[in-house]
């Protein structure tokens, strides 16, 4: 039967806004083409210059700080996996990949997230164009982002920012929230601006939501480096992809495991900057009742 | 409080004056709050007459007509039921909600329908508030809360933390500058909570229920602490609470509200003898009255009296006309001496002495005439005499007789004009004691 004429050219469109899209914007997508590109040139020039423990190093200081020396040894030992099996060059090429697509969506979500959770019509607005973008098959993004930026490393940025920034808009927004609505009015009661209630008030309080969100980003952006490879932005996900293609039992195992080591840490150091607890305070004495004279050692339960 | 330190009158009051200027703290007429988007219409129409149920397709008459002054140095209470908007009439009051209609003046600064910078001006210099799950922040430490309100008014960080570690201190919890809010109770985090409104600086304190939270007897420790502060220190308080035995307590005068009216406004006595209407007549039935009525509410006007120097004659006198066998001595700048009672005196005037020194015992209950009658009520019970009321100068300005301590509990009306001194039965006959006084009679006297 034909169904010809009930058809909606959904596609036509699609086409027609790409194409307007090429013929009138190209000047700002050079624009931010160049911008992805030196991003990503010039984390790959820090992660390559240096030999390859030095960055092991930076790497294992960083985990101890966000979670003790625990993660610092396992991450020396998985950065070494990786260096031996002979991925390195190609999982510092998706570091840098899945870190300037990360700095970017969170440049742009958490903006978001802030005037979603200020403005109600602004969060209606943008919670279905999360949705879309977060569900649409992320390989969809790779057309036009081929069309428009030609293929190399700034398509796959592009989709992956795309794809992965859902989560930090939506944390961002419900994290601030979330903030006790009686300790958001003492700010203004003692007459601050909202400015400076959401710098000092809402978003260290919303903090652990938001970080939860920026680790969530970093491990879609993660999922997105065999996607970004077939676009020809090169790394693990490349070998991954030609794995695939060549059925390479080997390099498939190898490269995959490379992707699994750098999501495992880049997970555990932003989880353990989220739930870092705040420095301490010397000996902590927890109040036991409400007399002052009184300092107990059981921590009280107040209603 | 136990902790708080003596009043430092000297030190607080010149800082307190200096911006202050004359007339009422806060001044509210005719103010609507109403929520929903067709408040205006809603105000029009219960400016009409309608009722806030009529009124309700278009929106939540919260406050409906409230108008009242808070005086500078006063505690205002806010006493209401949930519900009856009380919580939506403070937050107007610095301009958290803005009024539907009407007329807010902070200092003379006009609240409705403000400039946000002004208002921001108006709340830093003039309101603080302390609330009712504490609010504190909880990623800074007790004394960068306490310090918070400075920081905001762009106090100087060495300045800010040497004020807020003093009011820390003033409020009792000295050592705890740096933890927590979540190491804390919640008596604690109150104090913190007062602390940094004290040290704000303001004149006025806004207080939503700001004890509610806490256990009665942290609760009771801090209206008396609050107390303590207000009076050191003449702020202008406006409490809110729902828990009328609280309002009583502190409150220099209190407002009624029901169903966004208020529907009184008076001083706690007031309140209790004379309630506007049966609904605060209900609202007060049970209230603690041995808690909120003083010896000075209640006393009368003390009948057996002699003047010291009248000499015993004229005591035996007065005794037998009002037919008591004690009697109260006064010196004769109305000091309260002592008590005698009426078989010694008439030893005395057998004996022809002319003081009545030899028969001075001391007076078995007395009070202050700002205790709180459930402090009289045990010496009542101990004592065969009415309580005699002092006044600071320790003369004598009343008497509370059993009958009326009980009268004022019940709160029905005392009938206590015959006998204001309850011994057991007259010991001494009036028979005996006109023989006495006619026995020893001299020119000058006449006895019946
Ligand atoms: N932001 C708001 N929006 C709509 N209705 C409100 C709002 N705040 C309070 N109300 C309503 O106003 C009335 C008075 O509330 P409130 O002032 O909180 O009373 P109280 O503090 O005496 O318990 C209640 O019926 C409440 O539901
Ligand atoms: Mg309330």
């Amino acid at each position: 039967m034909d169904m010809d004429w009930m058809r909606l050219p959904i596609g036509e469109w699609a086409e027609v806004v790409v194409d307007w899209m090429t013929t009138y914007l190209d000047g700002l997508f050079s624009v931010l083409r160049s911008i992805f590109d030196g991003m990503n040139e010039g984390l790959v020039w820090v992660f390559m210059t240096p030999p390859f423990w030095v960055i092991i190093l930076a790497i294992a200081v960083i985990s101890f700080f966000a979670k003790g020396w625990k993660l610092a040894v396992g991450t020396i030992i998985g950065l070494l996996v990786i260096v031996s099996v002979d991925q390195w060059e190609n999982a510092m090429n998706s570091l840098s990949l899945v870190l300037v697509a990360t700095i970017i969506a969170l440049v742009i979500a958490i903006p978001l997230g802030i005037l979603a959770s200020k403005s109600d019509i602004a969060s209606r607005i943008i919670r279905p164009v999360l949705d879309f973008m977060q569900t649409m098959p992320a390989f969809v993004y790779l057309i036009p982002a081929i069309v428009i930026f030609r293929v190399g490393v700034v398509p796959g940025i592009v989709a992956t920012i795309i794809f992965a920034m859902a989560p930090a808009v939506r944390l961002t927004e419900l994290g601030i929230r979330g903030v006790d609505k009686e300790v958001v009015e003492a700010g203004y009661a003692f007459g601050s601006k909202s400015g400076r209630i959401l710098r000092q008030i809402q978003l260290p309080l919303a903090m652990p939501s938001i970080m939860a969100g920026i680790n969530q980003v970093i491990m879609l952006a993660l999922s997105m480096v065999v996607i970004a490879g077939m676009a020809g932005a090169g790394g693990l996900g490349q070998d991954v992809y030609s794995a695939v293609q060549r059925i390479d039992i080997k390099l498939g195992a190898e490269s995959g495991l490379a992707v699994v080591i750098i999501a495992m840490i880049l997970d555990r150091i932003t989880g353990g900057f989220g739930n870092r607890k705040r420095k301490a305070t010397g000996p902590r004495k927890v109040a036991a009742a409400d007399s002052t004279e009184t300092t107990a050692s059981v921590p009280a339960k107040t209603a | 409080m136990s902790q708080t330190e003596p009043p430092e009158r000297a030190e607080a009051a010149p800082a307190e004056d200096r911006r202050r200027p004359d007339g009422p703290a806060i001044k509210v007429e005719n103010v609507y709050k109403v929520f929903g988007r067709r408040g205006k219409d809603a105000v029009r129409r219960l400016k009409d007459g309608d009722s806030r149920d009529q009124v309700s397709s278009l929106g939540v008459a919260a406050v409906i007509d409230a108008a009242f002054q808070v005086e500078q140095g006063e505690i205002f209470v806010v006493m209401g039921l949930s519900g009856s908007g009380k919580s939506t009439l403070i937050r107007m009051l610095n301009g958290l909600n803005d009024s539907t209609d009407g007329q807010v003046t902070v200092f003379g600064s006009n609240v409705v329908g403000q400039q946000k910078t002004e208002l921001r001006r108006i709340r830093r210099e003039h309101l603080s508030m302390v609330f009712q799950h504490f609010a504190l922040l909880p990623h800074r430490t007790v004394i960068d809360n306490v310090a918070y309100g400075l920081e905001i008014q762009g106090v100087s960080k060495t300045e800010r933390l040497e004020r807020a570690a003093h009011w820390i201190n003033k409020v009792g919890l000295g050592g705890w500058e740096n933890h927590f809010p979540d190491e804390l109770s919640g008596g604690m985090k109150q104090r913190v909570g007062l602390a940094r409104a004290f040290a704000a600086d303001t004149d006025i304190l806004l207080m939503d229920e700001a004890f509610s939270a806490l256990d009665p007897l942290i609760r009771r420790e801090m209206q008396e602490q609050l107390k303590d502060l207000q009076q050191e220190l003449g702020k202008t308080i406006v409490f809110i609470t729902h828990d009328l035995n609280e309002a009583m307590f502190l409150g220099d005068r209190i407002a009624v509200m029901r169903d966004g009216k208020i529907v009184q406004v008076g001083t706690p006595n007031d309140i209790l003898t004379d309630p506007a209407n049966d609904y605060v007549a209900q609202f007060v039935q049970d209230v603690d009255r041995a808690r909120v009525l003083s010896a000075a509410d209640v006393m009368e006007r003390p009948q057996a009296v002699v003047a010291a120097n009248a000499g015993p004659r004229a005591a035996l006198r007065t005794m037998r006309d009002l037919q008591t066998s004690a009697s109260f001595v006064t010196s004769r700048d109305r000091k309260l001496l002592g008590v005698v009672f009426a078989a010694d005196v008439l030893r005395l005037v057998r004996k022809g002495a002319d003081t009545l020194e030899g028969a001075l015992h001391p007076t078995p209950a007395f009070v202050a005439e700002d205790q709180l009658i459930v402090n009289v009520l045990e010496m009542a019970v101990d004592s065969p005499l009415p309580v005699a009321v002092v006044d600071a100068e320790e003369r004598l300005v009343g008497v509370v007789p059993r009958v009326t301590l009980l009268a004022a509990l019940a709160s029905t009306t005392p009938e206590t004009d015959q006998v204001d001194i309850i011994v057991p039965p007259d010991p001494v006959s009036t028979a005996d004691i006109n023989a006495a006084l006619e026995a020893t009679a001299d020119s000058g006297e006449v006895s019946r």
